[in-house]
């Protein structure tokens, strides 16, 4: 179980969560954040806010190529199942057609690949989001509960190289987060 | 009030790129369209009186090119109001001076009625005399109804095209929102129409080739084509308009983005339609069904269908899955290019088994009929580029598309 489950690196601290009042303060304070070279950090808002991805610095999600990799890996296992049984262990004469009548194993090909897609898309993005994670430090914060509703936050994680308790929360000050708080692990 | 929707100062900014400056090289597009016209016309009358047979079916495939293009644009332009689309409204005039050249390309139709007998066999005078299909099928394929049926999807479609580009272009006059919602409310029905009149349209012109031959999906093949044709067309269009420095700040690389997620997705569409109907056929193995692609597995024309397996789906379908190559002008119009080709190659392979069972054989014929139809659609989508802006400037969401991001 424990390997199904992703676990945050061990320390005393998770980071230090940082609250704004406006989109606009956030995704300023997120190009900042983003030129000061954090990179284990996010932003968390009530909706999407169009740009943000570009502020953060994100790159391209490698979600796509799971999913390619998902698809042709379905293709190949749903065309060479239907080869391997009606080919090679049970050579049936149906219909007057060949054994590997390959037209009649598109179908099938074709729901294999959306399948294998399908779970790769699902269990990648949560692969890559690292979840299911029971529960999470940012959950300690009662500021964090408003980010549903109408608050902006930026989280910057403790074990960033270029994170630093004080100078951090700092710097988050000094961008004009409306609340700086330090959360344990 | 209609002043307070949608403040005529946008309109005002997007009018110096959204018209063809005069001097500017498009402004020729009627009178080249025109000469491409005259000299293929008069190629198909010199080439055309030795062998009429072979002109009528170039001039078919000819024809049935351009009137899918069309109709693939009324499609696109009645979804984006049926749906309220957004984004498609900066590039949704490209449709409109498509699928208003239909009654010239009506026109174009014409010779096609003077060789019925060359192309269907059903219209051969005696034909259902010893041929118990074809005489229980007299009733609807019979020359009088064709004619009729001819005549009236012409009619329909002209209806609509023209209904829905004129209220589009008085609205760049007066910003009426209600012309928005009165194309809206007719778009509904408007596509039940489009789509019973070029289903039957397609059989008529196409299936009854082979009179004893039917499918029940051919409509649905038809408009997949159909679709992927206009939005190959739409794709070529939009990134040639902005090197031409029309438009070129108005469509940004998210609506490029769009129309090549339309492309790559009706190109999976049309693969999906295109195999379902052969895997049902070839699965049944009924031989008045087998009999159509039988003339197409034989001989060359198996390459042709191999051509289009690979041309039309695969390699498209591979080319056109990443983010990039639809973002970027160059790559996306080479995509279109190819696939607006492959369309024609579909078209070609559909129509021209029925001439020549034998094997593919290429005529100039083909080649005089499609620049003779396509210099009179150029010409008449030149004039049209002319008459009004390429945008429409004054929908009340005209701010909303060309705002548009992909999340």
């Amino acid at each position: 179980m424990a390997l199904l489950i992703p676990q945050l690196p061990k320390g005393p601290y998770y980071g230090i969560l940082a609250e704004f009042a406006t989109p606009t303060d956030l995704y300023q304070a997120c190009e900042r954040v983003r030129d000061a070279g954090f990179t284990r950090w996010d932003a968390h808002t009530p909706f999407p806010v169009h740009g943000l991805e570009r502020a953060m610095g994100l790159r391209r999600s490698p979600l796509p190529w799971i999913v390619l990799v998902m698809g042709l890996t379905g293709a190949a296992a749903g065309f060479g199942l239907q080869w391997w049984v009606h080919a090679r262990a049970y050579p049936l004469v149906i219909s007057g057609k060949p054994y590997l009548t390959w037209p009649a194993f598109i179908p099938i090909t074709f729901e294999v690949s959306i399948l294998f897609a399908a779970l790769g898309a699902v269990l990648g993005m949560l692969g890559l989001n690292r979840l299911p994670m029971l529960h999470h430090p940012l959950f300690r914060s009662r500021v964090f509960e408003r980010v549903s509703d109408d608050a902006f936050f930026i989280s910057i994680e403790s074990w960033d190289p270029r994170f630093d308790a004080s100078a951090t929360g700092k710097l988050l000050e000094s961008l004009g987060a409306r609340s700086v708080e330090l959360l344990e692990s | 009030m209609s002043e307070r929707f949608h403040p005529p100062t946008l309109a005002a900014a997007v009018m110096g790129q959204a018209t063809i400056p005069p001097g500017h090289p498009w402004n020729r597009l009627p009178v080249v369209g025109a000469g491409c016209a005259l000299l293929g016309a008069v190629a198909c009358a010199i080439l055309g009186a030795a062998n009429p047979k072979q002109f009528f079916f170039s001039w078919l495939v000819a024809v049935l090119f351009f009137v899918s293009l069309a109709v693939g644009a009324l499609f696109f332009v009645l979804i984006q109001y049926a749906s309220q689309g957004g984004w498609g409204i900066v590039v949704r005039r490209v449709g409109e001076i498509t699928f208003a050249t239909l009654p010239v390309i009506a026109a174009l139709f014409v010779p096609v009625l003077f060789g019925l007998r060359e192309l269907y066999p059903w219209a051969v005078p005696g034909a259902a005399d010893h041929d118990a299909l074809l005489r229980w099928k007299a009733p609807y394929l019979n020359v009088p109804f064709f004619l009729i049926r001819a005549a009236l999807f012409f009619v329909i479609w002209s209806f609509i095209a023209l209904a829905y580009y004129r209220g589009s272009r008085r609205q760049d006059l007066t910003g009426d929102p209600r012309v928005s919602a009165r194309l809206r409310r007719f778009a509904g029905p408007g596509l039940i129409v489009l789509a019973l009149t070029s289903t039957l349209a397609s059989v008529d012109w196409i299936v009854s080739l082979t009179p004893h031959w039917y499918s029940t999906m051919f409509g649905v093949y038809f408009f997949a084509g159909s679709f992927v044709g206009f939005i190959a067309l739409l794709s070529v269009v939009v990134v040639a308009m902005r090197r031409a420095g029309l438009l070129d700040t108005l469509i940004s690389p998210e609506h490029l983005h769009d129309v090549g997620k339309f492309l790559f997705a009706f190109t999976a569409f049309w693969a999906y339609i295109a195999f379902s109907q052969f895997l049902l056929i070839w699965y049944a193995n009924l031989p008045e069904e087998t009999i159509w692609f039988k003339a197409r597995m034989q001989g060359s024309w198996m390459a042709v269908s191999v051509l289009l397996i690979m041309g039309h789906f695969v390699a498209p379908f591979f080319y056109l899955m990443g983010r990039t190559v639809k973002r970027k002008g160059p790559t996306l119009a080479l995509g279109g290019a190819w696939l607006l080709a492959m369309h024609f190659v579909d078209l070609y392979w559909q129509v021209m088994p029925t001439l020549h069972p034998e094997g593919l054989r290429p005529s100039v014929l083909d080649a005089a009929a499609l620049v003779a139809v396509g210099g009179c659609f150029v010409a008449a989508a030149g004039w049209l580029m002319r008459r009004q802006a390429l945008v429409p400037v004054r929908d009340p969401r005209l701010a909303e598309s060309l705002a548009f991001e992909n999340a």
